[in-house]
């Protein structure tokens, strides 16, 4: 059997934490071989370590048969070795060929030319579609994946590992990057495949290592193996992909949205004559693919971006332009798609974070002046109730909790505050299973309170687990409102990637 | 231009200025030693120029004064995420304004000390406003923008000066006002043996205490440290974020303008043309040391009042040039500036005795 | 009209030449990733040093007087560099507030350069005795319009820039290590990843910031100013607001300085010219900073600046 290549009984440790424990990963020549694991399983640790990125505390890696070490990207490029990333390493005001570039020029004077006709003819010979005097910011995300793509093969990759890369995809470019996988490896490429999505897996890949918190769990076929199989092995457990719920009361319209125009930050229009109405008692969730208008008509509801056209209306009062306070007095809850950018402040302490919203009114405040009892006394139920947990109680600093005691505050926080409406975007973005059934239990929990819940997120099973109700974004465009036990996920993916019942579709 | 705030955690902070003070004086006595003087000398001379008789200790605090009351305006404008640069400017410009008021109100003495004071605190409060309204409006960076202020008052106290507030003998000072215009107080000067020491301590006192009240204990002071801390996680939360800015400089403005009332019209009874204040940027270095909170302000101002106050001293006695003081402070920024060293330094010192908390786990 | 014109026209270049080099070592700063406020501080270190190189050497080299201005050009160039290292470790290595670190490097270069002058002179200004004469180029300086503005009474010092400048957009802009300087002030984990050294790249940048406004500093002593008294009156500030007001490109900072140098000059001269002595000299002195103000609010929408400008790495 040929290992092109092999990690073995890898080791690295960061400080609190072992990344990776005694792993060991081989991959054979010609196989598209996925690794499998939840956030923080340490998949990404791994290949940084293949990549160069990071060093392994102890292990070795053999290339071909032969023993190599890793020093830096460069070594692992002239072995062969290439990584498209999850972030994009790209700059974003340079061309495509000036990416592509970057390190590995070729000469002292740059000849743009010459390397635009060179990766112009690799582009066809992939089929990646790619024109090299674009500018970055200007193409799309599909096409900078590509352009990732490109680099590795400009530099003569013949193991191709990528991390996470269907994350920011439509379905339709989930499928053209799937068979683009096929056609490298059809000319000779590995590939290794980081995911933690199942029906990928089963798509594209022929072997999958499931990795554990750092340690690697089994080695399986993919052809052989159940979804439901791979999905307990990820996490150590028999799976139950729903959420219990009751069936769904809902009332009065809390929430509604009315042809409403957004623009973006490129100055068009980011959201298009959008209507939507929420329930008292229900979820609704707008799915879609992250860069379709979620983020625009969320902080257009919130009060954190401007409106051009269109109302928003809530308990029968039009905020539509109201300030943020305004809107927070009404009763709109949110908890951020950001954490750490919109939803805390790191540097401050667990109960000026629970006051963050509400300290300038009594009984938080009186007159201007702090009422530091009343605040520490709130902060230690928001945290004693959504099991926050933290080093040094109400006075810890919010950058020092982990990112699911962080999620479970800014939750609570929004939940202790009493929200009519809750927005929750992205509610468990990276997240550990347990923190992830918390949260979803919270919301099911609120919306039986008889309040409403908008539900935002790019990942569909979440969608599908806990909306009453679904509306799907396209383009910044409402393509349809179904109920959830209505449709299924193939319907809704079509819906995503812009194709309605009316057109085509099934 | 971007940049990210670094704030040592309270702890440590006292710690950090600590070794960045040692430090600092360790570079003054190479500076020292590196003309060939003692610098044993040096610093005995540099601090008993401070310290030896009440008449010095007078001065010592005068100097601090305004060190003091820049350094708070450096320091609150810092606590809530700005850099302000301008206080030189906005030293000038309250200043002018007193003046003005010394030269040309008479009033009852209390009436006449409000109005003076406020007239200095509406002078730099102005002038620290519009770089904050800039930065809120139109995102300019307070750092040129301040910058850029600093030189417009700069020039128009070149040409205002000479023009209407003309002495009887140099083209390049003010006319010295009165001395019951000014802050000065015979029983003040009486009980430090005739010293610069006037009002303008007093003042700088009740502001770092106001200031410390109303950044620990009040809504207004909450809402500035969060914009300061993080404006988006502000702009979430309801605060309104320009309208911070602008407040924070106007306050900061005012308290550097209240410095320039304690230095032109207290420490000094004119105001010389031609001239940045140094203070301007010795209160970036104080509000650094004293880790932008009141209460370190507060130490460090004495400690660098100390340090500006001795070198005319030390430099009569050892001929050692008196830029020695302004080398050690700014070595002392230096470190500070670099404080990520001691801070780790201590920081493991500091997690050697504690246990480690288990739910702090980071996501691979 | 034209006679004022072409009489002030050397000396506005004269004026623009230290700014424009201080701010083209701003740009490489900036553009590697690296803000840097210090520029003042370094044109001083140059400045001073340049100073006291010449003062303690022109009483022996008095007859090889264009190799001693050299010379001190060059001991500028490398005290500034020098003196760089500081803001480039601190902010590098240390990855400290480099907003912090640079005043510090005002404030620093401020009070040694004074200590020192002290010394040599007692007074803390160095004055010196031997410059560089403005002599018109042969046969450009009889060109019609552009001769008289560009080519007469000029320093050569100025040509030495002007050649720094050109050579440094070729760097910029048509070499693989410029690109790769540029990219470090963009997107430096997309060079690292590229298998590129940030930290080699970003030391590059501010030594070069630090050696460019060294040089800026030693042509204000040895072309108009001949003395050292103690700061450069704002005007590394002003380079920065040109490097601004230029989107930190070449070309921008070259017309942005060259704007500040002209007012600079009318503030100078205006007492002097009947037309402009009616308005009071306050207006022109404090024209160049209110301007700068007014561009850059205008500016503010449309900012070129690096995007990983002042973020550690």
């Amino acid at each position: 059997m040929n290992h092109v290549i092999e990690m073995l009984n890898i080791r690295k440790e960061f400080p609190g934490i072992v990344a990776n424990d005694d792993i060991t990963l081989q991959v054979r020549e010609g196989e598209i071989h996925a690794i499998l694991g939840e956030n923080g399983a340490g998949k990404s640790t791994l290949m940084s370590i293949l990549f160069g990125l990071y060093h392994a505390d102890r292990g070795t890696i053999k290339v071909r048969g032969n023993e190599v070490t890793i020093h830096n990207p460069n070594d692992a490029n002239d072995l062969g070795i290439g990584m498209v990333h999850q972030h994009f390493q790209l700059v974003q005001n340079f061309t495509v060929t000036e990416n592509i570039i970057l390190g590995k020029e070729g000469s002292f004077f740059l000849d743009r030319k010459g390397a635009s006709n060179r990766i112009a003819a690799l582009s066809a010979q992939y089929g990646l579609n790619i024109d090299p005097d674009m500018i970055i910011e200007d193409i799309t995300v599909g096409m900078q994946q590509r352009v990732e793509i490109l680099k590795m093969l400009y530099r003569d990759a013949n193991i191709l590992i990528f991390d996470e890369p269907t994350a920011v995809l439509t379905p339709q470019e989930i499928e053209d990057l799937m068979q683009i996988m096929r056609n490298l490896v059809k000319e000779g490429k590995s590939i290794i495949l980081i995911t933690h999505k199942l029906a990928e897996i089963k798509e594209v890949a022929d072997r999958c290592s499931v990795i554990r918190r750092g340690r690697l769990v089994g080695v399986v076929d993919v052809a052989d193996t159940s979804v439901a199989a791979m999905a307990s092995m990820m996490v150590g457990r028999p799976v139950s992909f729903k959420v219990e719920k009751k069936i769904a009361q809902p009332g009065r319209v809390i929430l509604e949205v009315r042809e409403l125009n957004v623009l973006n930050n490129k100055r068009l229009l980011g959201v298009k004559n959008f209507s939507l109405s929420v329930k008292a008692g229900e979820i609704v969730g707008i799915a879609g693919v992250d860069g379709n208008g979620q983020s625009e008509l969320i902080e257009a509801i919130t009060g954190l971006r401007g409106i051009e056209s269109g109302s928003v209306i809530v308990e029968g009062n039009d905020i539509t332009h109201a300030d943020v306070r305004r809107r927070n007095e009404i009763g709109i809850g949110h908890i951020p798609e950001d954490r750490q950018k919109r939803g805390l402040v790191m540097n401050s302490s667990v109960s000026d974070n629970v006051a963050i919203k509400e300290f300038y009114h009594p009984p938080f405040s009186k007159r201007g002046i702090l009422s530091a009892d009343y605040l520490d006394e709130y902060a230690q139920q928001v945290i004693e109730r959504f099991d926050v947990r933290s080093g040094e109680g109400i006075h810890s600093l919010a950058g020092k909790l982990s990112g699911g005691n962080q999620q479970k505050l800014i939750v609570g926080r929004e939940i202790a505050g009493t929200s009519e409406l809750l927005i929750a975007v992205q509610p468990t973005r990276g997240l550990d299973v347990g923190a992830i059934e918390y949260i979803h239990s919270q919301l099911v929990d609120h919306r039986d309170k008889g309040y409403a819940v908008l539900l935002v997120s790019f990942e569909l099973d979440e969608i599908f687990n806990l909306s009453d109700r679904i509306a799907v974004m396209f383009s910044g465009e409402l393509v349809d409102v179904v109920k959830t036990s209505e449709t299924n996920e193939d319907e809704v993916g079509l819906m995503m990637a812009g194709i309605t019942k009316k057109e085509g579709g099934r | 231009m971007k940049k990210t705030m670094y704030r040592p955690r309270s702890g440590n902070a006292f710690l950090v200025a600590v070794s960045a003070v040692i430090l600092g004086l360790i570079g003054g006595a190479v500076l020292m030693a590196s003309i060939g003087s003692n610098p044993f000398a040096g610093f005995y001379y540099l601090f008993r120029g401070g310290l030896m008789n009440i008449e010095r200790v007078g001065n010592t605090l005068a100097t601090a004064t305004t060190l003091m009351l820049v350094g708070l305006s450096v320091a609150f404008a810092f606590k809530t995420g700005l850099f302000n640069i301008g206080a030189s400017g906005q030293m000038l410009i309250g200043g002018l304004c007193a003046t003005l008021v010394a030269h040309k109100i008479f009033l009852p003495r209390p009436l006449f000390l409000v109005v003076l004071v406020a007239s200095a605190l509406i002078g730099g409060a102005l002038w620290g406003v519009i770089p904050g309204f800039l930065k809120a409006r139109f995102n300019v960076h307070e750092v040129v923008a301040t910058i850029m202020m600093n030189w417009i008052a700069y020039w128009s106290i070149y040409y205002f000066v000479p023009a209407f507030l003309k002495g009887p003998s140099l083209e390049t000072e003010s006319a010295s006002i009165a001395l019951s215009q000014s802050l000065r107080a015979p029983w003040l000067t009486k009980l430090f043996s005739g010293s610069y020491i006037n009002y303008g301590f007093f003042i700088a006192i009740a502001c770092v205490i106001i200031i410390r009240f109303v950044l620990d204990k009040t809504t207004l002071g909450f809402g500035l440290k969060a914009v300061g801390s993080n404006r988006w996680c502000a702009e979430y939360a309801g605060i309104k974020v320009n309208r911070n800015v602008i407040i924070s400089m106007m306050i900061a403005g005012g308290l550097a303008g209240l410095a320039g009332l304690t230095f032109y019209t207290g420490y000094s009874r004119n105001i010389q043309i031609g001239v940045m204040p140094a203070q301007g940027f010795d209160g970036i270095a104080v509000a650094l040391l004293g880790a932008s909170n009141p209460l370190g302000v507060l130490f460090s101002s004495l400690f660098f009042g100390i340090l500006q106050s001795g070198k005319g001293f030390m430099n009569a006695m050892t001929s050692i040039p008196p830029e020695i003081a302004d080398s050690i402070i700014a070595v002392i920024i230096y470190f500070t500036a670099t404080s990520v060293l001691f801070q780790r330094f201590w920081d493991r010192i500091a997690k050697n005795r504690r246990s480690r908390r288990p739910d702090q786990s980071e996501e691979a | 009209m034209w006679s004022t014109l072409s009489s002030i026209f050397p000396y506005a270049i004269g004026y623009t030449i230290p700014l424009l080099i201080t701010a083209l070592g701003g740009l490489y700063c900036e553009r590697s990733g690296v803000t840097n406020l210090g520029l003042e501080g370094l044109m001083l270190v140059g400045y001073f040093a340049c100073a006291i190189t010449i003062r303690l050497l022109e009483a022996t080299m008095a007859a090889h007087s264009v190799m001693l201005l050299t010379f001190g050009l060059v001991v500028g160039v490398v005290a500034g560099a020098l003196f760089s290292l500081l803001h480039a470790f601190a902010s590098i290595n240390l990855k400290a507030d480099q907003v912090i670190s640079g005043t510090a490097i005002n404030m620093l270069a401020g009070a040694i350069t004074v200590y020192l002058a002290r010394l040599i002179s007692g007074s803390g200004n160095v004055r010196i005795g031997m410059g560089i004469i403005r002599k018109n180029i042969p046969l450009l300086s009889k060109i019609p319009i552009i001769g008289p503005l560009f080519f007469s009474q000029t320093y050569w010092t100025t040509w030495v820039v002007l050649v720094i400048w050109a050579l440094s957009w070729l760097l910029l802009y048509k070499t693989s290590f410029g690109l790769r300087l540029r990219a470090c002030g963009e997107h430096p984990s997309a060079v690292a990843s590229a298998g590129v050294n940030v930290h080699r790249m970003r030391y590059f940048g501010v030594i070069m910031s630090g050696a460019l406004a060294g040089l800026g500093g030693a042509v204000i002593l040895i072309t108009y100013s001949g003395e050292f008294h103690g700061t450069v009156a704002g005007l590394g500030f002003l380079s920065i607001a040109a490097l601004i007001f230029g989107q930190w490109k070449p070309l921008g900072i070259l017309g942005a300085t060259f704007f500040f140098g002209s007012a600079t000059t009318i503030a100078n001269v205006s007492q002097v010219i009947p037309s402009l002595s009616v308005v009071p000299p306050v207006f022109f002195k404090v024209f160049p900073y209110v301007a700068t103000l007014v561009a850059l609010v205008l500016f503010s929408k449309k900012s070129a600046a690096p995007k990983a400008s002042g973020q550690p790495f």
